[in-house]
């Protein structure tokens, strides 16, 4: 079989990354620079920093991506970049880098959307896996239900309607004063509360029962510490635990509950999981249980590839480039960029 | 002016004749705590619009543009933005001095640099009137 090697660039938000992959599945390299401590003291992603930072590293990160992978810009057949969706200017910094190096090096260019890349990054993490499948990519911008009909054609079956899945998590962090990055902070909270200590709303969308809607929560969970403040109660660390186990649940039980009916409906066994908020555990091992119930194989690749990273864009550009996609200099960043 | 809402629905619908009247080049700076409304305020304004596409947050993207309805929306959300300066990075002058309308949640943290014709939008709970009262006031 022929080898294709891929160096592929990722800079949408907080990380500067770069990797080097072989036909798409096989990760020669995997280089990730988070700014996520930079963030913490600012309290959440400062865009202007974002890009300066990522400029101040690209080369470095795509430095090391090459010589971990014992390769160089002379053996490398093709550059693949997400170019949307994301924060402009950090985009612009990939684009840019993957431009000049496909310039410079004669070959071949490769705009990946994000979204289909965390899709991808299951393909690294299990060979065997093929299209079509579910998969629910859910991050802190995106919550996404697609099916995966081919390689490189997506069907979206439902998305979030206002707050994403991990916006919401930072949300209840924030009111709940956890901090940022409202998700492990919230995960580990959780783990010590009981999940049914409030009843927070699992709301339904009428027009399309796939989407998701996460801001009733939200207002659901400034109510329930609202009232208690006007009790005169303390928030102390047994309702900050409750209140995240509880909203914790309600995210579960809005996602189980999509999962199953579109298993259902469009006649699939195979369902995967995607995106910053993969890494929880305590969402995948509930949806692995429903799916598995439901005599499904459910999929989820580890928290390295679920965060933002390269490899899975290299996963995502492999399949691109054997499906014909070419990009030329002209590539742009297009911060809103639809998935069909 | 001082708006009364009684529920979601009143500052959409609040929201939806501002964006019924609004005129190329306002600029709308929406405040108020997290989970006040103010991007229900911004789907119920997009839809006064004519655009009928779902109203995200934008909070992690920053900004969200719509460019199906009557005038461009280019809606921002800038909680994440710490210094004004920042925003000239993702071309904020271009946006608030185009022929669309720009709608600023969090935007006091920006106020500096808000052109003199903005209209301030604020959105504020009363507890005693009930957990869905909202007090938006528009000056
Ligand atoms: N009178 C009201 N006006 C607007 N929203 C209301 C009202 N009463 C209750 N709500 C609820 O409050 C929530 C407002 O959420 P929304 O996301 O619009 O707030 P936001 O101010 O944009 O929050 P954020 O700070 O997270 O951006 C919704 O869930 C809505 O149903
Ligand atoms: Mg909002």
């Amino acid at each position: 079989m022929e080898q294709t090697v891929i160096l592929s660039i990722e800079s949408s938000c907080d990380e500067t990354a770069a990797a080097v992959t072989v036909n798409g599945r096989q990760v020669l390299s995997n280089v990730i620079y988070s700014q996520i401590d930079l963030h913490t003291i600012y309290g959440g992603v400062v865009p202007e920093i974002a890009s300066r930072k990522h400029i101040e590293k690209i080369n470095q990160v795509i430095r090391k991506a090459l010589s971990d992978a014992g390769q160089t810009l002379d053996t490398i057949d093709a550059v693949a970049v997400t170019y949307g969706p994301g924060l402009v200017g950090a985009l612009l910094v990939g684009v840019a880098e993957a431009k000049a190096i496909a310039y410079a090096k004669h070959l071949p260019l490769i705009g990946v959307h994000h979204i289909k890349g965390h899709v991808c990054a299951n393909y690294i993490e299990y060979p065997e896996l093929e299209p079509p499948f579910l998969c629910l990519v859910a991050s802190g911008g995106h919550t996404h239900l697609v099916r995966v009909d081919d390689h490189t054609h997506y069907t979206v079956i439902g998305r979030t309607r206002d707050d994403a899945a991990g916006e919401a998590y930072d949300k209840i962090a924030r009111a709940i004063g956890l901090g940022y990055p409202g998700g492990p902070k919230v995960e580990k909270a959780a783990h010590d509360g009981n999940p049914h200590a409030f009843e927070f709303p699992r709301a339904k969308i009428d027009e399309n029962p796939y989407d998701f809607s996460f801001s009733g929560v939200k207002s659901a969970v400034l109510n329930t510490i609202n009232s208690y403040k006007m009790k005169g109660m303390e928030i102390d660390d047994k309702f900050r635990n409750d209140v995240a186990a509880s909203f914790q649940q309600s995210v579960i039980d809005s996602m189980c509950e999509r999962v199953v009916m579109a298993m259902d409906e469009f006649q699939m066994d195979k369902f995967a999981m995607a995106g910053g908020v993969a890494s929880n555990q305590t969402l995948r091992a509930a949806l692995k249980e429903v799916v598995e119930s439901k005599g499904g194989t459910f999929y989820c690749p580890k928290p390295i590839l679920c965060t933002d990273n390269a490899a899975m864009i290299g996963a995502a550009g492999y399949y691109e480039y054997l499906n014909g996609k070419r990009d030329g200099l002209d590539l742009n960043a297009v911060p809103g960029l639809k998935l069909e | 002016m001082v708006f009364e809402s009684q529920n979601e629905n009143d500052t959409y619908q609040l929201g939806l004749q501002a964006g019924e009247s609004a005129e190329p080049g306002d600029i709308f700076c929406l405040d108020g705590d997290l989970g006040v409304g103010k991007t229900v305020f911004t789907a119920g304004f997009a839809k006064g619009l004519g655009i009928d596409t779902p109203i995200c947050s934008p909070t992690f993207t920053i900004l969200q543009t719509y460019e199906e309805g009557r005038l461009p929306l280019y809606h921002f959300d800038v909680y994440r933005i710490e210094d004004p300066d920042e925003m000239e990075e993702i071309g904020f002058d271009e946006y608030a001095f185009g022929e669309g309308v720009c709608i600023i949640e969090w935007g006091k943290q920006i106020a500096e640099i808000l052109p003199e014709h903005t209209k301030f939008v604020t959105i504020e709970k009363d507890l005693d009137k009930g957990f869905d009262y909202r007090k938006i006031t528009i000056e």
